[in-house]
């Protein structure tokens, strides 16, 4: 074991994992975090803490971990480079392992221009891959960036995303490979709503030899609405939703859409469940935490692992 | 004025590792006013390569090497040359490296570093803009440069937003990584990206180096 990590240990003991995800609040009220925390407890194995996602202004994602924290579970910061220059990164990496948090999710980041403050500088001073890299160095070799030493390592379970969906397609598992040798332990999806398209990547994945190297947990998400559906497969960059999920929805009474989406969800969930490679399922539940409890035991994965 | 600078000369060595036959391509404008890339340092760094067991299959210079139009008709009197080398090394700054990669359907590596556009941007006028970052990356992006165009200055290929070829920022702009993916792809150097590209010396670059012009 490289960290304290609860979801390393679910993941090196070898069952399906199940993390999920949690929106911050736009303001400082704590009680946010501890009600979805609450929520969460018992049905994950770790549960993530956006990082100014789409670059809205919101709580730290550090700071809501650690609240998270506190009620027992075990949190994954996310960390992104469009706020933060390598100096910041590393400040940060030892600031979240010195508060006893053990996982971190490294990421790009949504581009400025799509928050609520596009007029700010983006930094980009590294990228996704890089950071990785630097985080690493500091665990594996006690290495900053610079090259210079220091005394104590942060013990982080090092977590990356990849987009199966985005283009060019075949660069995608390319790219999940270089995360791999920089030294990505975990890989949280894209929101997989086109399971034939995702099986077609897991095998390219496979066949590479990745799932052997990384632990891949599938991204997953319930549909509230016919709206959201249509609104994610038009608007949002790098989204896939094939027309038979829209079609589904539209096939039920219209108070029986949000039910009608949970169902989705588990079908999808129990599909990856069977797909070579696949280690774990990470749900984003976007201002929907509640339905996670359900959808857990609903696809069978409840309770989690004890240790 | 352009200011570029030539690379030192071991990483240049680097860059044609497994290549025998190399076509040198230099401009009779700025370069040769700073001493990159003229006739002179043309012909110099050919004795240099020759003596390093490289085979120079030939050398161009021409007037303005960022005008496409010139730079096209001046290369074309070259063409057997430039077909017999395995690669081609372009001393100037990033916009005329830019220009070779995309009239040559061939390895172009960058021989020089782009300290300065002094205020100009070239006669290649366009997205293909050099932004003088002072550690020239086109010897891995296959002449199309992703500090200028990729909105993330992105090192390590696409973000998870680029989809059918556009940037998840703005969809008439054309996703600069989809772009290096398709060109090195058709000259057979896709390995490039497979390489892991360490984080950028930013301190050498306008971007974010002292606010002064360095040379």
């Amino acid at each position: 074991m490289k960290t304290k990590s609860n979801l390393e240990r679910v993941l090196s003991a070898g069952h399906f994992a199940v993390t999920a995800e949690i929106g911050p609040p736009q303001s400082a009220d704590p009680e946010v975090i501890r009600k979805k925390a609450k929520i969460l407890n018992g049905y994950v194995d770790a549960f993530n803490v956006t990082d100014g996602q789409t670059a809205v202004v919101r709580m730290a994602s550090w700071a809501a971990c650690l609240i998270g924290k506190e009620l027992g579970l075990d949190p994954i910061v996310q960390m992104t480079c469009r706020d933060r220059n390598r100096i910041a990164l590393q400040m940060d990496i030892l600031g979240i392992s010195a508060l006893g948090i053990s996982n971190v999710l490294c990421l790009t980041g949504d581009h400025q221009k799509f928050g609520n403050h596009p007029q700010a500088k983006g930094v980009y001073d590294v990228d996704s891959v890089q950071l990785i890299k630097i985080v690493k160095d500091m665990r594996d070799e006690k290495k900053f960036q610079n090259g210079e030493q220091m005394a104590y390592e942060p013990r982080l379970f090092i977590g990356a995303a990849e987009n199966p969906f985005a283009d060019p397609f075949e660069f995608r598992v390319l790219r999940l490979k270089k995360k791999v040798e920089a030294g990505a332990d975990f890989i949280q999806t894209q929101i997989v709503y086109n399971v034939e398209k995702f099986k077609n990547w897991m095998k390219m994945v496979c066949d590479m030899g990745l799932n052997e190297k990384v632990k891949i947990l599938a991204g997953v998400s319930p549909i509230k609405s016919i709206g959201a559906a249509k609104y994610m497969k038009t608007k949002i960059p790098g989204m896939d939703v094939p027309d038979e999920i829209i079609t589904r929805l539209q096939g039920v009474p219209k108070d029986q859409v949000p039910k009608e989406g949970i169902r989705i969800c588990v079908d999808i969930i129990n599909q990856l469940k069977e797909i070579k490679g696949v280690a774990g399922v990470h749900i984003m539940a976007i201002e929907w935490e509640e339905t996670v409890p359900e959808i857990v035991e609903a696809a069978g994965l409840y309770p989690r692992p004890k240790f | 004025m352009l200011i570029s600078k030539q690379k030192p000369f071991e990483e240049i060595m680097g860059y044609l590792n497994g290549e025998k036959k190399i076509f040198l391509v230099g401009c009779r404008g700025c370069a040769e006013g700073w001493e990159s890339g003229g006739e002179k340092e043309i012909l110099e760094m050919k004795k240099k390569l020759e003596e390093n067991g490289k085979v120079i299959t030939g050398y161009a210079l021409v007037d303005m090497l960022c005008d496409k139009a010139l730079a096209a008709l001046k290369l074309k009197n070259y063409k057997k040359k430039i077909e017999e080398a395995d690669s081609l090394i372009v001393f100037t700054d990033g916009a005329g490296v830019q220009v070779v990669s995309e009239l040559v359907k061939k390895m172009v590596h960058p021989g020089c570093n782009t300290i300065s556009s002094g205020g100009g941007h070239a006669e290649w006028k366009g997205a293909e803009r050099c932004m003088e970052c002072g550690n020239c990356v086109l010897e891995y992006t296959g002449g199309l440069c992703p500090i200028a165009r990729c909105s993330k200055h992105l090192l390590n290929g696409p973000c998870g937003g680029s989809q059918g070829g556009k940037c998840e920022v703005d969809p008439t702009i054309p996703c600069v990584w989809h772009l290096i993916y398709e060109r090195l792809k058709e000259i057979g150097k896709l390995d490039k990206m497979e390489m892991l590209l360490a984080p950028k010396d930013w301190s050498v670059s306008l971007i974010s180096g002292p606010p002064v012009k360095r040379f």
